[in-house]
């Protein structure tokens, strides 16, 4: 435990003061800050005039603006910084020669991939909610509008998401790290997965779609079921891909106006004037209920991944040669 | 000299896939004493060195350091043996002061205590006056001084040093060995290093160890060793000709 902490403790004095680390962040915060002010007058012009709608202040994270949201942005690259804060993290330790000698001091082995994944997770969570915070301000000097508890909760649930997102990431660059001497390699593999997961995955899930429920014109106008089943076939694969599991968790968090997590629905008329008429936001806790099943596979997939890095490590010959 | 022995080895075995690396090793060494393990490359020293701190298990066999079973308690020896990996490696953007202070960190040593100590040591190990400097800068020398005082924050009882006096100049290698010989003279400190310099191991080592092909195919004073090889009346021995002879007799 004492060893764990003091390796935590360095790598974050390293994180912090290396320069790979300051560019990323520099570069995010800038994003975040220009993707919110546009977000933010946006949203003051179609606001103006208007009584004020319920949970605006959660607009500022979901609302698309002229490019992309807030969390589709960190849906895409929050990867990166995972992979940027691990994928040295166990084999520059060993080209430099400095891994026998940390393990040959009385600290168990697991010591020290367990302090550096901590630390990683520790400078995740300090970037997401300094990100979060600094929207807020933003939002709260352009908007004008004060975030209620329900809006509080709601974006701390997304921040908790989004660091075992980012996490998970972390995880896999590290366990690359430990897998592969070369760091190069490592960074490339870890840049794989996240290419393979974030486009691939969506990509493959439509074509096997179209495989198992074949939809055109004429089977839907014959079976409308038909065209459910295919989108849920797609659905169930895409989620396959860390990142549809983190958009889909995301969104529904904070738009409280999403009910379901499904794209297509099927609805008789009376269906359909009954969900226009009751156009009510869902409570907090429904909507993390609609959610739960998504936070818990992203949470389960972050873990396995730490844990088979763990495993590796500890099974490793130390060998410095 | 009668002294307790600090380490021992029994039947100490470490296969590697087919290979052999480490073939039923006997070995006592006793405390204060200044043991060189000789051997080509390959012979499985850096092994045995590895099994001895418990960073490696042996396939069978076991040993003892200090009291201590290393693959059963590797935390107790690691807390009273130092290890001096070969070519050792820093963190090359700290300093000297900021890469002692992590290891004595990591020995749960107090930082106050530790920068005083850390002080006399790079004192000792003549670094005072780079202290600052960081060890990217080093030269070969340098790091190789600072790793040994890096292995005596601890205050270690044993010390494994592999190859310490590798790569350094004529007059690096001859402080690394007079820092050696005080460390044993001193502090009583036991000493097991593995070298391939012989002239070297001759100057300073009470007792030497020869491995070849994973065996210890001798060990003893080097006097007994000349004895053996060359009889009574052989004055003039240099270890090179004994190392030469075993190594020959073993590629038979």
């Amino acid at each position: 435990m004492k060893g764990m902490l003091v390796i935590c403790r360095k790598e974050l004095a390293d994180h912090f003061s290396s320069t790979r680390f300051i560019l990323l962040f520099t570069m995010i915060v800038m994003v975040s800050l220009v993707m919110a002010y546009m977000v933010g007058a946006g949203l003051r012009e179609e606001l103006q005039g208007m009584t004020k709608p319920t949970l605006v202040f959660l607009l500022l994270f979901t609302s698309t603006g002229k490019l992309f949201s807030l969390i589709q942005f960190i849906a895409f690259f929050g990867p990166l910084i995972g992979i940027v804060l691990g994928f040295d993290a166990i084999n520059k330790e060993r080209s430099s020669r400095t891994l026998s000698k940390v393990i040959s001091q009385p600290i168990y082995r697991d010591a020290v991939i367990n302090g550096k994944f901590l630390a990683g997770v520790t400078l995740i969570s300090v970037m997401l909610i300094a990100i979060v915070l600094l929207i807020s301000g933003l939002g709260l000097t352009l908007i004008g509008v004060v975030p209620g508890p329900e809006e509080v909760g709601r974006l701390v649930i997304y921040l908790i998401i989004s660091i075992f997102y980012i996490s998970f990431w972390l995880g896999i660059s590290i366990l690359f790290s430990i897998l592969f001497r070369n760091i190069a390699t490592s960074a490339l593999a870890a840049v794989a997965c996240w290419i393979f997961f974030s486009f691939f995955v969506a990509i493959g899930a439509g074509i096997a779609a179209d495989m198992i429920a074949p939809v055109d014109q004429n089977s839907v106008a014959a079976n409308p079921e038909l065209l459910i089943r295919h989108e849920q076939a797609r659905t169930i694969l895409s989620l396959f891909s860390p990142m549809s599991l983190y958009s889909e968790g995301t969104n529904t968090i904070l738009d409280p106006m999403r009910k379901t997590t499904q794209t297509v629905l099927l609805m008789g008329p009376m269906e359909r004037l009954s969900l226009s008429r009751f156009q009510n936001p869902l409570p907090l806790l429904q909507s993390v209920y609609l959610v739960l099943p998504h936070i818990i596979s992203l949470i389960a997939i972050t873990l396995l991944f730490f844990a088979a890095s763990y495993i590796a490590f500890m099974r490793q010959e130390i060998r410095s040669t | 000299m009668d002294r307790p022995q600090i380490i021992e080895c029994r039947e100490l075995t470490k296969v590697y896939g087919t290979q052999v690396a480490v073939d039923h090793l006997n070995l006592t060494i006793k405390e204060g004493e200044i043991f060189g393990f000789l051997g080509p490359n390959g012979a499985g020293k850096t092994t045995t060195l590895l099994m001895l701190i418990g960073l490696s298990e042996p396939t069978s066999g076991s040993a003892t350091v200090c009291g201590f079973n290393p693959t059963r308690e590797p935390l107790k020896v690691k807390r009273v043996v130092g290890y001096l990996p070969e070519n050792v490696g820093f963190y090359d953007d700290l300093d000297a002061i900021q890469n002692m202070l992590f290891v004595s960190r990591l020995n749960d040593i107090p930082d106050e205590i530790a920068r005083t100590k850390i002080a006399e040591l790079l004192e000792v190990v003549e670094l005072a006056s780079e202290k600052n400097k960081k060890v990217g800068n080093f030269s070969r020398g340098m790091r190789q001084r600072l790793g040994i005082a890096e292995v005596l924050v601890k205050e270690p009882q044993v010390v494994f040093l592999d190859e310490p006096t590798l790569g350094l100049d004529p007059d690096g290698s001859a402080r690394m060995l007079d820092l050696i010989s005080s460390l044993s003279r001193e502090k009583n400190i036991t000493v097991f290093f593995s070298s391939h310099m012989l002239d070297q191991v001759q100057k300073i080592s009470h007792r030497v160890g020869i491995m070849l092909k994973g065996k210890l195919v001798a060990s003893g004073k080097i006097d007994d060793l000349a004895k053996e090889k060359f009889g009574v009346d052989k004055e003039i021995h240099t270890l090179e000709g004994i190392y030469m002879k075993y190594f020959k007799e073993g590629a038979k």
